[in-house]
């Protein structure tokens, strides 16, 4: 099947990959980044100022756990606070990347080729950093085992009518599933490397990550096989996770969570948020490391357009959570909806509007869809709004719940802005570890690329 | 161009994997073994304590109460640890003067406590209440043993949750007519299983849901 197979005579569309690229030329061009160019001034400065952030990030879970989570702003009625709302973000975030590879790889979609590897490395880093906020959330770090189902002396189970153990589960079978994805993806660039590497003890490293692969036909098959399976496992994982992760708000009866919208329109704004953070990486990248032949000008409007549908499920969601609220009569989630409008936390929910719905309208212009400066500042925005609604989820249903006596107000400390500004740094100094020490893009799939484009797509698989 | 390992690095691989998988195996095993084990539970661990006291002695060969030392243990959580003067309610006139006595002695000239050093101790986040589970019928000797055949007494249960939890879902296999609680030497009839429910029934027990909710006993 091919992609322009409708496309009228005479209107050729851009291609996936630079015109003149070789399979020499790709490779070189993409294992440079991790063999032979220097590492600049640039890098090891942001490395550095990103390594000082990751210091902050220690900093403060260790005074966390040293007094307790009494240091956060969070107080009852307010118990969730920054931690799930960073969590919800962060997870959300790690959407796109197992979409990308997954999803789009069983649609057949050759746009994947060029994002999928740093989007799945996005994805882990993403996970990484949305699963240290529960754990560290619980003030008891070291009793997290506790949430696995083990044999204990305690003669208990972890119960598992809690969506709250879902999630354990949901994540850290995300997070496995996607790491293994990655890595079996990984292989044969991981042996291309080996073959290139100058020095011994790169040689020995990407020897051994490559596990012995010779690129025998052989092996091409099974990796083959490996990779459609896992991409069929992956797939349904996709929409799982953030359908658990809205069950923990959806399952409770707190107004404004009680509602069955929050699953498909959790897993819309994880992809939204995920596309736009993989936006706000690729475009810096693709620039630093002279990658705009691989990552076109045609794949950032691709991801414009994904973001574009998902804004607007995303919409839709918050429209019919105001329709439902109405509609319902309950007074309670009518006055939550108003709450919201009106609210001491109303400034947040207009931003949110304006983040998620309003400013993404201009996508639907070809002009701004291939303009990168805006592409970037529009990622930058979508992804703020991301955090604004689940802000406005956590923070404005918790602090009016059913009775006047039990409403609160909530205002984060320096150390949850610490926390949270320190996944930000942790998130940003493994993805520049990543650039420079694996190939961020997939060698063996834009060589099939190269391939397709000399020979054409028909025929091939 | 030359290779980069060795031949035996395929074996060492496929060796590492099967010994990755082995150790973690061995290493859960392990914790969960030790965590059952009396170097965590303390159970069977015998205890020195200040004065020789022998349980099997007072309780087993003189057959004084249980109650006549701990007072308490109808009425309150705790059952009650004996003052130095119900010591020498005997001891002014019987083995008066004996030296391994001495320090029950002083400590009554002295009105200083003798330091017991506890044998069953509970975590801080357990409520426990010793009356309830007398005056349900629940006799000493289930949870301490065979205390009348203790020269020193020793934690003759694991007291870990799981065996709190076996029988606040079971009480019936335990629960004991009113005039058996203090009997050291009760045994279950065969039947006990049917005279356990009427027991359950005609003390009033809680249903099993309340006996194992969270709150029972953390509270």
């Amino acid at each position: 099947m091919s992609v322009t197979g409708n496309l009228p005579a005479g209107h050729e569309p851009e291609p996936w990959i630079e015109p003149g690229h070789t399979y020499a030329s790709v490779t070189d061009k993409i294992s440079s980044a991790v063999l032979t160019r220097p590492l600049g001034i640039g890098w090891l400065l942001g490395f550095a100022f990103l390594f000082s952030i990751v210091m902050v990030l220690n900093l403060a879970i260790g005074w966390l756990i040293t007094k307790g989570v009494g240091i956060w702003g969070i107080n009852i009625p307010i118990g969730w606070g920054f931690a799930i709302v960073n969590f919800v973000w962060w997870i959300g975030i790690g959407h796109a990347g197992t979409l990308i590879s997954a999803i789009l790889y069983l649609l057949n979609q050759k746009w994947r080729t060029s994002i999928n590897r740093f989007a799945e490395a996005m994805t882990l880093f993403a996970v990484a950093c949305a699963g240290l906020f529960p754990l560290i959330h619980t003030g008891r770090p070291w009793m997290a085992y506790y949430m696995f189902p083990y044999p204990s002396t305690m003669g208990i189970w972890p119960q598992f009518r809690s969506p709250l153990i879902w999630d354990v589960f949901a994540v850290s079978t995300y997070g496995t599933v996607s790491l293994l994805f990655w890595f079996v993806g990984l292989l044969p660039d991981l042996a291309t490397l080996r073959d290139r590497a100058k020095t011994r003890w790169q040689q020995v490293i990407f020897g051994m990550l490559s596990m012995g692969w010779r690129g025998s036909a052989r092996h091409w098959h099974r990796y083959q096989s490996a990779y459609l399976l896992l991409a069929g496992l992956a797939t349904p994982l996709v929409l799982s996770v953030h359908t658990v992760v809205s069950f923990d708000f959806a399952v409770g009866i707190v107004p404004g969570w009680h509602t069955t919208i929050f699953p498909p329109y959790f897993v819309a704004g994880a992809i939204y948020s995920g596309f736009a953070m993989v936006l706000t990486l690729a475009i810096p990248m693709r620039k630093a490391y002279g990658m705009e032949g691989f990552i076109t000008l045609r794949h950032l409007e691709q991801m414009a357009k994904v973001m574009l549908a998902t804004g607007l499920i995303v919409a839709y969601g918050y429209f019919i959570e105001f329709f439902m609220a109405f509609y319902s009569g309950n007074k309670f989630d009518v006055f939550l909806a108003k709450q919201r409008l009106h609210g001491p936390y109303a400034p947040f929910y207009y931003a949110l509007i304006l983040c998620n719905i309003l400013t993404p309208q201009l996508l639907w212009f070809k002009k701004v869809r291939r303009n990168i400066p805006a592409l970037f500042v529009m990622s930058l925005i979508i992804n703020t709004g991301m955090w604004l609604e689940r802000f406005v989820i956590v923070v404005i249903s918790l602090t009016r719940d059913f009775m006047p006596s039990a409403w609160g107000r909530y205002s984060p400390t320096v150390w949850d802005y610490a926390t949270f500004v320190g996944t930000l740094g942790l998130f940003t100094m493994l993805i520049f570890l990543f650039v420079r020490g694996l190939p961020a893009i997939a060698i063996s799939e834009m060589r099939e690329l190269v391939h397709e484009d000399s020979h054409g797509s028909e025929g091939h698989s | 161009m030359a290779q980069i390992f060795h031949r035996s690095a395929n074996f060492m691989a496929r060796a590492s994997l099967l010994g990755v998988a082995v150790l973690a195996g061995v290493a859960l095993t392990a914790v969960l073994v030790v965590a059952r084990s009396p170097y965590i539970t303390n159970q069977h661990v015998t205890r020195s304590q200040p004065i020789q006291f022998s349980h099997k002695h007072h309780v087993g060969d003189d057959g004084i109460d249980c109650r006549y030392c701990h007072t308490s243990v109808e009425s309150s959580a705790f059952a009650g640890i004996p003052p130095t003067r119900t010591c020498m309610n005997c001891h002014s006139v019987l083995f008066n003067n004996v030296g391994y006595l001495e320090p029950v002695r002083e400590s009554y000239r002295t009105d200083e406590s003798i330091r017991w050093t506890k044998v069953h101790r509970l975590a801080d986040y357990v409520y426990f209440n010793h009356s309830i589970h007398i005056n349900k019928g629940i006799g000493c000797s289930s949870c301490h043993g065979s205390v009348n055949q203790m020269p020193l007494v020793l934690q003759a249960s694991p007291l870990n949750m799981n065996w709190c939890l076996e029988c606040h879902r079971n009480p019936q296999q335990n629960l004991r007519p009113k005039d058996q609680v203090f009997n050291m030497d009760w045994k279950a009839p065969a039947n006990q299983e049917q005279v356990g429910r009427q027991l359950a029934a005609e003390y009033k027990l809680r249903t099993t849901a309340e006996l194992t909710s969270c709150s029972t006993c953390h509270r």
